[in-house]
């Protein structure tokens, strides 16, 4: 027990460090943008102006204040919750973030889940009939997806499931015209299918060929030999000696692939006009709405950081081999 | 008869994988400029003998714009692949010199590049550099020169753990000797290769981020502008200038992945008898 306290403790100062370090940079990036972010807030205002009120502006922004002061009064507020205003949305950042995951988290979730089963199943048998016609088919297919673009891959599904059979809406998570709370879960999940499966086939061939790999290394193995010798099935080897020993690489490899998803996801949202986290941060960018854009970027190292922490805990303490090492 | 064996097949599939790049390198820098702009009375046609591609909503001939595009978006990866590898190389050697703090310190900001999403960092440093080529460029290249510089820096530490470098350096020779004629000599296949091998994503990854409107201004002929045009039209069943022109992106990547493995299977002895 104490073991574990003191591996979270270290892994949350390390996470803490590294969204320390995050904010440091994305602010100075932002800070060097030539784009200035008090036109744009006035511009996204629709009004006239005067001097005075833009003064008035500038200096509740603080443009005249040197960039480290700013830095720290940004950080200040983060720390408190407060991330700002959007210039873009007019409404906190924090409100929006939230907002937007919901639906990002959905997607995400449902690509990650979809192509951790199905990678991981194919890898299976890609595996088990190793060299055989179709385990040859499917590696192709997977060295193929995995140079396909992704924002071209979402623009045929469209083209094909939407356009042409007209099976699936065009985008947006919800139909057209109707409120926000008035939408079933159907409705939605029904959204969402098309932007999940494209995400889902980014990270789907590097989960199998990954698997495919493993369980090839374990058929090779001795103690599969003598499985053998002793008479068992091709599945009862699977389920007694293959399962037990690529189940976990797999699964952390699934949860460190969190940077891929959320880097996807910016595109699959984007391709498919799906309002989450990632079609905001590009609207932030392409507007130049700077707390919105630091948001989302502190809240994807967040995102990803936990990825890769669980991804660690699960080597570090589920797995024997490596706990003992560990104490 | 010639007999060629497996090396000299990989050689020349290499150079035939090289020329056909460089052919359609050069013959997107050898379209003029008007050949790109289109006119009204020919927009949104369906391909045809006359337009291979068919043309988009401006009349603009599709095959001309993806092959001057294919040629845009060579160039944009093979320098943000070149500015990577060398951020590699150096941060990897710097790693591997024996200076603990130089080791903490690129495997911290390895750390912190990769603890952002690529797309992320990447929309960032262009939003930093006022958008189009060079955030594109520099973008590009700080998000692809981490994985090269983890191999440069486990090369270069199982170098200097060898004989012959260790000899070396009793003998009296300075750091900047071994540098130069041992060290370099050895990770120049891996650099190239590794070199080769990032292209694919960082075409991709080009692509991708004009494909969002943060890459290349939108009158430049670029695949991503392209495809993110086309889905304007995507439901008015112009299928001609998303499908086309990406599946050309594809066999671009494919091609440049191929050349990638065969210079790999010529330059790596490790790998010379796969």
């Amino acid at each position: 027990m104490k073991r574990l306290i003191r591996i979270f403790l270290t892994y949350g100062i390390r996470l803490a460090a590294l969204l320390l370090a995050v904010s440091i940079v994305s602010f100075v990036l932002v800070d060097a943008s030539p784009v200035d972010p008090v036109t744009q807030y006035i511009n996204g205002l629709g009004t006239a102006v005067s001097p005075e009120q833009r003064a008035e502006i500038e200096a509740y922004w603080g443009v005249d204040t040197p960039s480290v002061e700013r830095y720290f009064n940004w950080l200040a507020g983060v720390l408190k919750g407060d991330l700002g205003e959007s210039s873009l949305y007019r409404r906190p950042v924090s409100d929006i973030i939230g907002e937007r995951f919901a639906g990002s988290l959905a997607l995400m979730c449902l690509a990650w889940a979809l192509s951790g089963i199905i990678g991981f199943s194919l890898g299976c048998l890609m595996g088990m009939y190793r060299d055989s016609w179709p385990d040859r088919i499917l590696k192709k297919l997977c060295y193929l997806l995995s140079s396909l673009p992704t924002f071209w891959l979402g623009l045929l599904f469209l083209l094909v499931f939407s356009v042409w059979l007209g099976w699936f809406p065009i985008g947006f998570s919800a139909p057209i015209g109707v409120l926000h709370e008035d939408t079933t879960i159907g409705e939605r999940l029904y959204h969402l299918i098309l932007p999940a499966l494209t995400l889902s086939l980014i990270s789907f061939s590097q989960i199998a060929l990954h698997t495919r790999q493993k369980l090839s290394d374990v058929l090779d193995s001795e103690y599969v030999l003598f499985a053998k010798a002793r008479g068992e099935g091709k599945w009862t080897i699977l389920r007694r000696h293959g399962l037990r020993n690529i189940l976990l690489p797999a699964l952390t490899l699934q949860f460190a692939s969190f940077a891929e998803l959320f880097g996807g996801s910016v595109i699959a949202e984007n391709v498919f006009s799906y309002p989450g986290l990632g079609s905001a941060v590009s609207a932030a960018g392409l507007n130049s709405d700077v707390p919105l854009l630091l948001g989302i970027t502190l809240f994807s190292a967040l995102f990803v950081g936990v990825g890769n922490m669980i991804a660690n805990l699960l080597y570090g303490i589920v797995d024997p081999r490596i706990r003992e090492v560990g104490e | 008869m010639i007999r060629i064996n497996r090396r000299k097949t990989t050689v020349i599939y290499a150079i035939l994988l090289a020329t056909a790049l460089l052919l359609i390198y050069a013959f997107g820098l050898l379209i003029p400029k008007d050949a790109l702009a289109g006119s009204f009375q020919e927009a949104g046609l369906a391909p045809s003998p006359a337009h291979p591609f068919g043309t988009d909503a401006l009349g603009r001939d599709l095959i001309l714009r993806t092959i001057k595009g294919l040629s845009v978006s060579l160039t944009i990866g093979l320098l943000a692949s070149l500015i990577a590898a060398v951020i590699a190389a150096v941060s990897g050697i710097a790693a591997a010199s024996g200076i603990k703090a130089a080791d903490a310190c690129v495997s911290w900001i390895i750390d912190l590049v990769m603890g952002i999403p690529h797309t992320i960092l990447v929309l960032l440093i262009s939003f930093a550099l006022g958008r189009g080529l060079k955030g594109l460029l520099i973008g590009i290249a700080a998000t692809h020169w981490c994985s090269l510089a983890r191999l440069i820096r486990a090369e270069v530490l199982q170098l200097r753990a060898q004989q012959y470098i260790m000899v070396s350096r009793r003998l009296g020779k300075s750091g900047a000797f071994i540098l130069t004629h041992h060290l370099l000599p050895h990770l120049m296949p891996q650099f190239f290769v590794g070199l080769v091998l990032m292209l694919p994503h960082a075409i991709l990854h080009e692509a991708s981020i004009s494909f969002l409107g943060f890459g290349l201004p939108p009158e430049e002929p670029a695949i991503g502008i392209i495809l993110s045009e086309s889905m304007r039209y995507l439901s008015a069943g112009m299928w001609w200038p998303a499908v086309l022109p990406g599946l050309t992106l594809v066999l671009i990547v494919l091609l440049v992945d191929r050349m990638g493995d065969c210079l790999q299977r010529i330059l790596n002895p490790v790998h010379a008898q796969e």
